[in-house]
């Protein structure tokens, strides 16, 4: 494969259809950056906070169904409105040339594959957030490209070729090298560090997908009232509400 | 013409819009006062943040940004590190500054942990012969904390306890289970285990709606139903029509005259780069403790060489932060929990107050311990680190793991499945001793982006702190066998890890170093936070606390401002000020 920069980032079914909602629209960099003049300007953003009174369960409600997207943009965005335009602008770019997306994409369906009540990290779109994170957080660039290539080089030295180049009976036996720390020969370590490396990235690309969030069970982040928790819960601990 | 001068003179300039000078701002405005607040940060609006926001909106999944230290998402506009603002610390000591710069300082996504000082905080000294004791007592303050609790809000629920005290609260929610666990273990090994008081609406308030369980406070909160300064405090003083924001104002000194009183404030607008000043009969520094503190170093004059209201040398100096140590345990009980909905406030439902107050304990002084856990928002950094413990529990089916912790695959996707929301946490947060030699000063070599001198710190904990950070680790560490959970994290730290000690700062609880009381030559402000030297300039922000017990300093802040704020319109209704 020829080893050249990526063109274009190439979304996965898994994040495609992002409940964009209407809140944020700083999506959180900077924020409202408005400025009352210096030097005695009055300031004009009373009306703003006299809303306060209205806010309400009602408001929260709409803003959660009232999803407008812009069914034409022009930039590859999955996210909805909220993103700000560097961002997305960064996130169009990409870090890995072909050859390493490619790697990275196979090892994040190793660690995580598709099973029965989910998809596999690809699915989710984890390649493609972990090339923003290199983008994002330059810190893991020599690491993560570091890594790619010792795996590599591990590679040819036992197997003769590149990891995906490697028979699937080869990429999981170099994996069973480096996959669990302690178990690791000496001279595993980079392995081991980089492979540690990458899989937090593609836990935490994974499971903060919408996939993920619906696998893992996380329940909330929503408008709702609160009187502890559920029966089937608290059995499952052991305590109960009447006792304490 | 190199400064702009304002022709009009306000009654009272306001820096800072935190917590202090968000009180200062509500009670002088309401009071008919014309009042300038010049904030260093951008305005700032909850309800066009990010409540309800998804990790996936974004494609850093909420990891945090160099302007946003603890995430995308996170209300926060500052950190321990500021672009183009340095601070120093001298050789061999260490502090941690953590600054906000936006509308509502570091209100907009604190914790909401308001605990009253209790009685004997405030005459520590007298109890223990460290530190000073306050000029004030319980009695002076808690009229104040009252109207804290009416007027703010506030959940939580009377104990009795002596020096804990209660107050007018509204109910507390529900503990979530992991947390009804970890009582049923405190009940046994007698440590109190109570409902937490945050200052989270859960019944309707002034026209502020009751909290709808999202967990998200650190974002803020759209329907201001917990507390922040634009929530609660700026929206009635701007009614007014006496409260004019002028944001993007880093203040750069206190202007005086020649009788060395104060006359204004210069400051720099950010977006222009120019130098203003605004006139003002009254000055009220609420930048944060150590900001004013800056200010005051910097406002250096014929009257003043020291620096301003510095005669006694004290400005800078008793600096103090709460002490702080976290140990976290995983319980076999939590794996596997069934989906359910657990993310109630934004904090704690329950905590644990000091209780060895008559004990014989080897450190003076208590902490409380903060409880954390539970199955909250997947995002940047979802149970990294897994490696470290997923090997100690079996494949999952009852059989052995051949291979340790870490792995990939089905095993591993399982592994998350299993451990998710099985780690609970203890923080403890304990009172440190007020010494005059933890200081701030200002470093003579270096300057920020804007050319103001910045500060240099000097802070190392003391034998006491260490002791009390011990008593922390040990009793944490009993806590997590009581209820049969595993420790994280190995061993208990040394006394050469400082076992496990914050550093000086990271707890965020900044305070003391303009410290009040009756004598000039040991003080910076009086009980109510005026300056012994300039009768119309007041620190209103954690600059004048004596001693900072464990508990979380900002409700004590507000009551402080409060307090300040009406003494200063009672002085100037009488023609004082
Ligand atoms: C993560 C976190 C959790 C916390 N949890 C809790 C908790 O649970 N309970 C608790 O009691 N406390 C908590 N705190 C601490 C609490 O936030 C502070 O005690 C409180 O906000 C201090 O109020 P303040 O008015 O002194 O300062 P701040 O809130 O910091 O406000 C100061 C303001 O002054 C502005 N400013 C600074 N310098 C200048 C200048 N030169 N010119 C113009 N403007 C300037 C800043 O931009 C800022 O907006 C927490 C803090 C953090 C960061
Ligand atoms: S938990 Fe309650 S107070 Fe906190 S942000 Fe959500 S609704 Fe607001």
């Amino acid at each position: 494969m020829e080893d050249k920069p990526r063109e274009e980032r190439h979304h996965s079914r898994g994040n495609s259809s992002t409940n964009a909602r209407r809140s944020g629209a700083s999506g959180g960099r900077g924020g409202a950056d408005r400025t009352s003049g210096a030097g005695g300007s009055t300031f004009t953003r009373r009306e703003a906070l006299k809303t306060l009174t209205l806010a309400s369960f009602a408001t929260v409600g709409l803003t959660m169904t009232g999803c407008q997207n812009s069914p034409e943009n022009p930039a590859n965005n999955p996210f909805g409105e909220g993103v700000s335009p560097e961002d997305l602008e960064m996130w169009n770019r990409s870090f890995f040339t072909e050859h390493e997306f490619e790697t990275v994409r196979q090892l994040t369906n190793m660690i995580i594959p598709a099973d029965e009540r989910s998809g596999n990290a690809e699915e989710a779109g984890v390649p493609e957030f972990i090339d923003f994170m290199m983008l994002d957080r330059p810190g893991n660039q020599t690491p993560i490209r570091g890594g790619l290539n010792w795996l590599d080089a591990q590679c040819r030295k036992q197997f003769g070729g590149n990891f995906v180049d490697c028979t699937e009976e080869q990429k999981h036996a170099m994996l069973e090298q480096i996959a669990w720390p302690e178990d690791a020969e000496p001279g595993m370590e980079p392995g081991v560090r980089f492979f540690n490396r990458m899989r937090d990235l593609t836990a935490s690309g994974f499971w903060s997908s919408e996939t993920g969030i619906d696998d893992i069970g996380y329940i909330g982040n929503m408008a709702t009232s609160w009187d502890g928790c559920s029966d089937e819960a608290c059995e499952h601990v052991g305590v109960s509400y009447e006792e304490s | 013409m190199y400064i702009q001068q304002g022709t009009k003179e306000y009654d009272v300039a306001i820096v800072g819009s935190g917590a202090g000078g968000g009180m200062a701002a509500k009670v002088l405005a309401e009071s008919g006062a014309d009042v300038v607040m010049l904030e260093a940060g951008p305005w700032f609006d909850s309800e066009e943040f990010a409540m309800f926001k998804w990790p996936y909106e974004s494609p850093r999944r909420g990891a945090s940004i160099p302007e946003q230290e603890f995430g995308e998402f996170d209300a926060c506009y500052g950190g321990f590190n500021l672009e183009g603002e340095p601070y120093t610390t001298a050789p061999g000591t260490n502090f941690a500054w953590f600054r906000a710069r936006m509308l509502g300082g570091r209100t907009n996504h604190w914790g909401r942990i308001s605990l009253r000082f209790g009685p004997e905080d405030f005459k520590a000294r007298s109890v223990d012969g460290h530190g000073d004791d306050w000029p004030i007592s319980y009695e002076d303050i808690k009229p104040y904390y009252d109207r804290l609790d009416r007027e703010i809000g506030i959940f939580g629920t009377n104990e009795g306890i002596y020096n804990e005290p209660g107050g007018i609260f509204q109910p507390p929610p529900k503990p979530r289970c992991y947390e009804l666990k970890v009582k049923e273990a405190c009940d046994r090994m007698g440590i109190p285990c109570i409902p937490s008081r945050l200052s989270i609406l859960t019944k309707p308030l002034n026209g502020r709606a009751a909290c709808h369980y999202c967990s998200q406070c650190n974002r803020s909160c759209s329907t201001h139903s917990n507390f922040s300064t634009p929530s609660v405090l700026l929206p009635p003083a701007l009614e007014t029509g006496n409260l004019e924001i002028i944001n993007h104002a880093m203040v750069r000194e206190v202007l005086t005259d020649g009788n060395g009183r104060a006359t204004g404030l210069s400051y720099v607008h950010k977006p222009d780069k120019k130098e203003y000043q605004v006139k003002a009969r009254i000055v009220v520094l609420a930048a944060s403790a150590c900001e004013s503190a800056r200010l005051l170093l910097n406002s250096k004059s014929a009257q003043h060489p020291n620096g301003l209201a510095n005669s006694s040398d004290t400005v800078g100096k008793y600096l103090m932060d709460s002490t702080g140590t976290s140990v976290a345990g995983i319980f076999p009980q939590l794996f596997d929990m069934p989906a359910h909905n657990e993310d109630g406030v934004g904090g704690m439902h329950l905590y644990m107050p000091w209780w060895l107050q008559q004990a014989n304990t080897d450190f003076p002084r208590g902490y409380h311990t903060e409880i954390w856990g539970g199955r909250g928002m997947p995002s940047y950094g979802f149970m990294g680190g897994i490696q470290n413990y997923n090997g100690m529990f079996g494949d999952g089916d009852g059989g052995e793991r051949e291979k340790g912790g870490g792995g990939y695959g089905q095993q591993l996707k399982e592994d998350y499945r299993r451990f998710y929301g099985s780690v609970i946490g203890f923080s403890g947060r304990g009172e440190s001793i007020a010494y005059e030699d933890n200081y701030c000063e200002i470093d003579p070599d270096t300057v920020d982006q804007w050319g103001i001198p910045v500060l240099r710190f000097h802070y190392n904990w003391s034998e006491e702190e260490y002791k009390q950070v011990r008593h922390m680790q040990l009793t944490y560490r009993e806590l997590i066998e009581e209820m049969g959970g595993t420790i994280l994290g190995g061993d208990m730290p040394s006394r050469e890890q400082g076992y496990g000690i914050t550093a000086p700062g990271q707890i965020i609880h900044e305070v003391g170093v303009t410290r009040m009381g009756e004598d000039p030559s040991s003080s910076v402000v009086n009980e109510y936070g005026q300056a012994h030297d300039v009768d119309n300039l007041f620190v209103v922000d954690g600059g004048p606390f004596v001693s900072q017990p464990h508990k979380n300093p900002t409700w004590t802040i507000l009551a402080l401002s409060m307090r300040a704020s009406e003494y200063m319109v009672e002085q100037r209704n009488q023609g004082n000020l």
